[in-house]
């Protein structure tokens, strides 16, 4: 792990969300410059670190080398705008910045993130926007990684990026946590956010990795926060034991060799026991708070896996109508994937086949791998085995993520294929 | 920064309301934009005529034409407007919020572009 190039991936992807967020702070509430004064830092480090080595630190050099570049900007800036006081924005940003001594980790204020996240989730910005917004700026993620997941073109999705920056400078939406009266507004989407975020590095849409951590736990980060913010919200509860009760199997989910190990072949005692137990107590506190939405009904799903000493114990007649009150909550193809799996467990095969059958007769999930997957699994199981084939080798040919491939293909080479 | 307030709302539904509910809406904005002075937020503010008062000009191929009525036909009416001096979007938000005609209408909050003097 000395290759300066994959060390700058890393922190890239750990840190890049709190370096912005804590230039945005800086410089004012302007999202466009501090992202390009993070990126400058970046490109900067790629040019020296081969040459000059690594520093101690790589964050902590990262947040020098931008405050330097955000520091020359204001004065570029200030010299092209009279009114503004130079000295001033520049004594506001070394404030913003604190100062760091040599070799000091570099520590984000951890409301930084938070304010990120209210801002890009301030209601005067389109839905969508708010979104893509977060998982840009906060979570790091390229504009082609958030085009793939929302199915979008990367030049629609970055045209959508730059409307919404544009909008909170020119209309001014402040850089804060907002006022406890306008919380409630803006829970809903700060929760859609963290929602998507955490579903984001809990099943990658692309790329060599299943699982991207340290999204699952920045999401997670960020929902603690939420929680203390609204201790009283059913919801929060409901997303935090949701996120918890999954993140606790993020060990038994991907094998040795990077494959994916699906839910009835993990062993449990890679589960982590303790997040389990925290999950499981957020959910009872939802639930007494009167918690009944979408996040309330996908947490008690995972719940009952949770509670399964064995696979073979678990209580799939309730998850299936769990999964269809979610059906009736939030109505889509993916849910309803889940639905049919969930009712072949606990009625047999051929009934959940025959849900699959209707689903893809909708045509809603036209080009969505898991749909042949799902389809090829049952007919496996219902000793289909040409069909299978055919299924498996269609869910090949849509499939994104490296450990998602080797996972198909082992169960064709399980169906004597080659 | 400024923003301007702009209050739409369905004229023919205010104008049909008994007397009585219209001096009360008015003594609630009376009320309010006392409020907004006192805070030192106010710029300007007035009550548009409703909008069959409203001439529409255009000039097309160097001529000038004049209708009768406002530009668009919509279900509400622009029927007045404050100019405000706010923090930000969220402050200038909470006015508009609490303008009497929010609760029926709609307020649209707009920036006011502000430009920036040539270099001396």
């Amino acid at each position: 792990m000395t290759d300066p190039a994959t060390i700058l991936e890393r922190v890239h992807r750990e840190d890049y969300g709190r370096l912005v967020a804590t230039l945005i702070r800086a410089l004012d509430g302007d999202f466009g410059a501090a992202e390009e004064v993070v990126q400058e830092a970046f490109a900067a480090a790629l040019a020296q670190w081969p040459r000059e080595g690594v520093p101690r630190e790589p964050a902590a050099w990262l947040m020098r080398a931008a405050r330097n570049k955000a520091v020359d900007r204001v004065r570029r800036g200030a010299r092209l705008d009279a009114r503004v006081g130079e000295l001033e924005v520049v004594a506001r940003i070394e404030q913003a910045l604190a100062p760091l001594p040599d070799g000091a980790e570099w520590q984000a204020v951890p409301d930084d993130s938070l304010r990120l996240l209210f801002t890009c989730c301030h209601p005067a910005l389109s839905s969508e926007s708010q979104v893509a917004l977060a998982l840009r700026c906060l979570c790091g993620l390229t504009t082609e990684e958030i085009a793939r997941a929302f199915l979008v073109s990367p030049a629609t999705l970055a045209q959508r990026l730059v409307r919404a920056q544009r909008k909170i400078r020119t209309a001014r939406i402040p850089y804060v946590v907002p006022a406890p009266d306008a919380l409630a507004e803006r829970t809903e989407s700060v929760l859609h956010t963290l929602y998507l975020v955490f579903s984001e590095g809990y099943a990658a849409t692309d790329g060599p990795e299943l699982l991207r951590v340290d999204l699952c736990e920045e999401a997670l980060r960020l929902a603690r926060w939420a929680r203390s913010l609204l201790p009283r919200d059913a919801e929060v509860a409901s997303l935090r034991a949701l996120m918890l009760l999954h993140h606790a199997r993020r060990r038994a989910r991907v094998a040795a060799d990077g494959g994916l190990v699906l839910l009835d072949r993990q062993d449990r005692a890679l589960w982590d026991q303790g997040q389990m137990a925290e999950g499981l107590t957020e959910l009872e506190a939802a639930l007494a708070m009167g918690a009944r939405g979408a996040y309330t009904v996908q947490a008690a799903i995972a719940a009952l896996h949770a509670q399964a000493p064995r696979a073979e114990d678990t209580d799939w007649a309730q998850i299936a109508s769990l999964y269809e009150r979610l059906c009736v909550l939030t109505p889509g193809p993916v849910v309803a994937l889940n639905h049919a799996a969930a009712v072949a467990m606990a009625r047999g095969p051929e009934h959940g086949l025959a849900l699959v059958d209707d689903l893809e007769a909708s045509g809603r999930l036209a080009d969505y791998h898991l749909l042949p997957a799902a389809r090829a699994d049952l007919l496996r199981r219902l000793g289909r085995k040409e069909e299978a084939v055919e299924a498996y080798r269609r869910a090949l040919a849509w499939v994104r993520t490296a450990p998602e491939r080797h996972f198909l293909e082992a169960r064709l080479r399980e169906l004597g294929v080659e | 920064m400024k923003y301007l307030l702009m209050i739409y709302e369905n004229e023919k539904a205010f104008e049909s309301l008994p007397e009585a509910d219209i001096q009360r809406v008015m003594g609630e904005y009376a009320t309010f934009t006392e409020a907004l002075h006192t805070s030192g937020n106010f710029i300007a503010g007035e009550e548009l005529e409703p909008t069959a008062a409203a001439t529409t000009v255009r000039i097309r191929d160097g001529k000038r034409l004049t209708t009768d009525g406002p530009f668009a036909e919509t279900r509400e009416q622009l029927g007045g407007f404050y100019l405000v001096d706010a923090r930000d979007l969220d402050e200038a938000i909470g006015i508009a919020s609490r303008i009497p005609s929010a609760r029926h209408g709609s307020i649209e909050v707009r920036p006011v572009r502000e430009f920036t003097p040539p270099e001396a």
